[in-house]
């Protein structure tokens, strides 16, 4: 008798797309889209205003609609840092270097606008990690 | 590698001189049988100066600039003039443009200047007019007449009506990949001064032209556009050789567009990506260039630098020096009637990109 319960209620599932565990609805995609898309945008204020360094220089200025950072290759071996790095070991080079400001951790959230950003600007390219 | 200036540099700059010399030499004596004098012109370009605060500046700009000026003047023989292609300063302020032309008033010789836009959008050109002169005008020299223009004007209702202050003009149209900026132009105004400039030119006088802007459609999105473009090689195509040199691109680009050769100018500030290298859009990087190899972040000076300018055959070669990546010479082949890059144009023989990482 249970077990004709459970194969009732499997075959309910497996019939019935609506109730699929899984399933998720325009809503949720919506509103991951949205808060995505919110960060972004957040990283491209960043991106553009100069506000993660100290002397006005923006990460636009070299780099107009993040061009030529290229996140599909990282993580990657980067010959003048001695290692395989991710990207945004790379964003805090450029952020020390020429934005002469201070590091940001990984999960900053500042940090995970900035590579939102730069990867949105990127959709569409394949993954090819490793390559330069 | 040491990367100062040393008397080793030095040399070999004047060996590059020589080698540079060895292969358009024999086709400048067939085209002019010695009647022209040769001569040559640096450039310097784009050094975006830019002021962090008082007498702050971005070290990385300045130290771009203060190379440029202080390798421009070691060349020998020594060039007839010097170039500064635009975009002196970052936002146009007065404090950046004195602190530009401080470091420029040490070039040696006279200095030549053209307008770009971050020169020109917060005061409209008052304060460089007043350091620099006209923004467009023309002059003869050893028998090549050059035209200076001011390619980075733009529609009375962007300029006049669209912002609330100077300052806002200025940063949106600093954003290179900023929507709210605007096409450049030359403008009808300018334009019929160029073509009664020109009237007075015999059509066989050699034509270099400066603009900042490039004066061909390459890629709207990050302004390397000249909106009236065709206008403009329209009143130089009927001369039998012109050149037009521009800056604002910051990486090495060339073309020929009917009679007219056109060259780019590296920036001392920063390198730019290739517009096409940007995912999301298209553009129309010309055909006849060899992209340069992506620069290395790690060296700030890389795929920055300054070009000699040799224009004895009346066609530009240039002599594009990068720090990181064995020097460029573009020049003008007359077989084949346009630039070529004189070690790269062979697709075997072309450095593959990125191939120093």
């Amino acid at each position: 008798m249970r077990c004709f319960t459970i194969a009732l209620v499997l075959s309910a599932v497996l019939l019935s797309p609506a109730t699929l565990a899984d399933e998720f609805t325009r809503t949720d995609v919506d509103r991951w889209q949205g808060e995505f898309d919110s960060v972004a945008k957040k990283g491209r204020e960043l991106w553009t205003s100069g506000a993660v360094g100290t002397n006005g220089v923006a990460c636009a200025q070299c780099h107009p609609n993040a061009a030529n950072t290229h996140p599909e290759t990282y993580p990657k071996f980067q010959k003048q840092l001695g290692k395989v790095a991710q990207l945004f070991e790379m964003v805090n080079w450029c952020i020390r270097n020429p934005l002469q400001g201070a590091a940001l951790p990984a999960d900053d959230p500042k940090m995970t606008a900035l590579v939102a950003y730069i990867h949105k600007e990127r959709k569409g390219v394949p993954i090819d990690a490793g390559k330069h | 590698m040491t990367r100062l200036i040393t008397r080793r540099s030095v040399i070999a700059a004047g060996a590059a001189a020589g080698t540079l010399t060895t292969l358009p030499i024999s086709m400048v004596r067939l085209a002019f049988g010695g009647t022209r004098e040769d001569f040559s012109f640096t450039y310097i370009s784009d050094s975006h100066i830019q002021q962090i605060k008082g007498a702050s500046f971005v070290r990385n700009w300045d130290m771009g600039l203060k190379r440029a000026v202080a390798e421009a003047n070691l060349i020998t023989p020594e060039a007839d003039f010097v170039m500064f292609g635009g975009d002196l300063a970052q936002l146009g302020k007065k404090e950046e443009l004195d602190h530009g032309a401080e470091m420029l008033s040490h070039v040696k010789g006279k200095l030549h200047s053209v307008m770009g836009e971050h020169d020109y959008y917060l005061d409209l050109g008052e304060y460089w007019s007043k350091l620099y002169g006209p923004q467009w005008y023309s002059f003869d020299h050893k028998g090549v007449h050059f035209v200076v223009l001011n390619s980075i004007l733009t529609t009375d209702e962007w300029t006049f009506h669209r912002w609330p202050t100077a300052e806002q003009r200025m940063l949106e149209m600093a954003g290179l990949d900023n929507p709210n900026g605007s096409p450049f132009m030359v403008g009808e105004k300018q334009r019929a001064w160029l073509k009664d400039d020109l009237d007075k030119v015999s059509k066989d006088t050699p034509l270099i032209v400066f603009s900042h802007s490039p004066l061909q459609k390459i890629y709207k999105g990050w302004n390397f556009w000249t909106d009236d473009a065709e206008q403009v090689q329209a009143l130089l195509q009927p001369f039998k050789t012109v050149n037009v040199i521009y800056g604002h691109v910051h990486q090495i680009q060339y073309n020929q567009i009917g009679n007219i050769s056109f060259n780019a100018v590296m920036a001392t500030a920063w390198p730019w990506p290739y517009p096409d290298t940007y995912a999301q859009a298209g553009a129309h990087v010309p055909v006849l260039t060899v992209p340069m190899n992506r620069a290395d972040p790690f060296f700030e000076r890389d795929a920055t630098g300054w070009q000699m300018i040799d224009v004895n055959s009346g066609r530009i070669t240039a002599r594009y020096q990068l720090w990181d990546n064995g020097e460029r010479v573009v020049g003008y082949d007359p077989k084949l009637g346009k630039p070529v890059d004189k070690k790269y144009q062979e697709a075997i023989v072309r450095k593959a990109p990125q191939l120093h990482y």
